[in-house]
């Protein structure tokens, strides 16, 4: 027999069930407990950048309304920068910018939405830029581990062309499931981004 | 370092890439003994990346984000009284793959009351609501990665899956890690509980390593005597590599 390792297995994932806004977000099971709730305001005060809004709506493989949904977002700044030690230009955040949120979906129609700064694009392995995206992470009843998946941004078809990641998707008919569409809505931008977790038009997820 | 300060590792430290998450110690997607997965679960396989900036950066959480009693669930929402229960002490580790302590990060954690109700606007059961119980809390980790709180033990609480279906006692947690990819959402057991092998969320878990790895044992050594009993539960996130002949994740 070699040496063992001795590595440590990562704890098992268990879903985050019906009441998971309790523990992340009492506000929405109808409770006051903290002085405040994390994860409310992504881009703070004082980023720079375009102010928009995403929304959209989670679809179970029946296309019913995925309505206990809750989506963690992560995301650079303007300037394609994370607020994260591991980020050799955090130091270049704006003060009050934490690229993070937490978004509830709607109980009775499922509709999600959050406000935020558009990111820049961002430095990929290997000198291969990355289109501007926001990285998502999914959890409801039901889903047994955190679905990971992108959002792109329609109106980047140049940078979203040469994109590593959206390249990588072999039936290219499915990267389109990654891109949110952008309109005009009482002279602000709104990027409409469903998400379907099963069935026709199932949204990419990734294996991070 | 002074007393309380969290270690924030420098950018050569913080830019390793990950290990690989090892998809068959959790549940698949798919599992049709937990019926809303049916409906909820991805039939494509997922597509795997290898790290980038945007998978391994993640939010960073301070003391500034957190109020004195956040950890303390006997007393984050007492209103006239102390909840109903058995008082108890969680406490433990999160630890990554390497078996090194992970430090400053944001546990939370969530659960019904000694009669199995949560308090959510959703919840019908029909055990009473505690006027003094919350079920919520959170806290960051100290330097060496340890956690602990305050809490009653919660009841098992019956639910609409098969006819006569039942949770195991649990108490939910959601764990951060330096990196968005190490996010984790699971569920702690209590050690001797009869519900654990007909749990049909539980079983979900192919591995029975990974299965036990849920289950906290009862911590006598922790438990406060005339006052609290204790379980410790360890957390491990993913690990990462070492930056040691490692290709720069940024370009130019
Ligand atoms: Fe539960």
């Amino acid at each position: 027999m070699p040496q063992p390792l001795n590595y440590l297995k990562e704890t098992a994932s268990q879903t985050a069930g019906p009441y998971v806004h309790i523990g992340l977000a009492p506000g929405a099971a109808g409770f006051k407990i903290f002085e405040q709730e994390l994860g409310t305001d992504i881009a703070g005060p004082n980023a720079e950048g375009e102010r928009i809004r995403v929304e959209g709506t989670v679809f179970d493989g029946a296309g019913a309304p995925v309505k206990d949904v809750l989506i963690e977002v992560w995301q650079a700044n303007a300037a394609g920068i994370y607020p994260s030690p591991a980020d050799l230009r955090a130091d270049q955040v704006e003060e009050g910018f934490r690229g993070w949120g937490r978004i509830i979906s709607d109980f009775d129609t499922g509709l999600f939405s959050f406000d935020t700064v558009k990111p820049g694009g961002i430095a990929g392995r290997n000198s291969r830029r990355m289109a501007p995206h926001l990285n998502l992470w999914i959890v409801a009843r039901g889903i047994n581990i955190g679905l990971n998946t992108r959002m792109y941004f329609d109106d980047e078809a140049e940078a979203n062309a040469k994109d590593p990641v959206l390249n990588l998707i072999e039936q290219a008919n499915r990267r389109g499931t990654l891109i949110a569409t952008r309109e005009m809505r009482d002279g602000k931008p709104v990027y409409r981004f469903d998400i379907r977790l099963q069935g026709e038009g199932e949204t990419v997820f990734l294996d991070i | 370092m002074k007393q309380g300060e969290i270690h924030r590792p420098n950018a050569r430290e913080a830019s390793g890439e990950f290990f690989q998450r090892d998809r068959r110690i959790h549940p698949p997607a798919y599992t049709p003994n937990y019926k809303t997965s049916v409906g909820r679960s991805p039939r494509y396989a997922l597509l795997s990346l290898q790290n980038s900036l945007s998978e391994v950066t993640g939010p960073t959480f301070g003391h500034s984000d957190l109020g004195p009693l956040d950890n303390d669930l006997i007393l984050n929402y007492a209103q006239d009284g102390e909840p109903v229960g058995e008082r108890i002490i969680v406490h433990g580790r999160v630890l990554d793959e390497t078996g090194r302590g992970v430090p400053g990060t944001l546990v939370e954690f969530w659960q019904a009351n000694a009669g199995g109700r949560y308090r959510h606007k959703k919840d019908m059961y029909l055990a009473p609501i505690d006027p003094n119980f919350g079920g919520c809390g959170r806290t960051l980790t100290d330097e060496n990665g340890y956690y602990y709180f305050r809490t009653v033990k919660p009841g098992a609480y019956p639910w609409r899956n098969w006819v006569n279906n039942w949770r195991p006692a649990h108490i939910h947690f959601s764990v951060f890690g330096p990196g968005f990819v190490q996010r984790l959402i699971t569920q702690m057991y209590f050690e001797g509980d009869p519900l654990i092998p007909h749990c049909p969320i539980l079983a979900s878990i192919p591995d029975a390593e990974a299965l036990e790895g849920l289950i906290a044992p009862l911590d006598l050594n922790a438990a406060v005597p005339l006052d609290s009993l204790a379980y410790k539960f360890d957390i491990v996130l993913r690990g990462r590599r070492s930056t040691l002949f490692e290709n720069r994740l940024e370009g130019n």
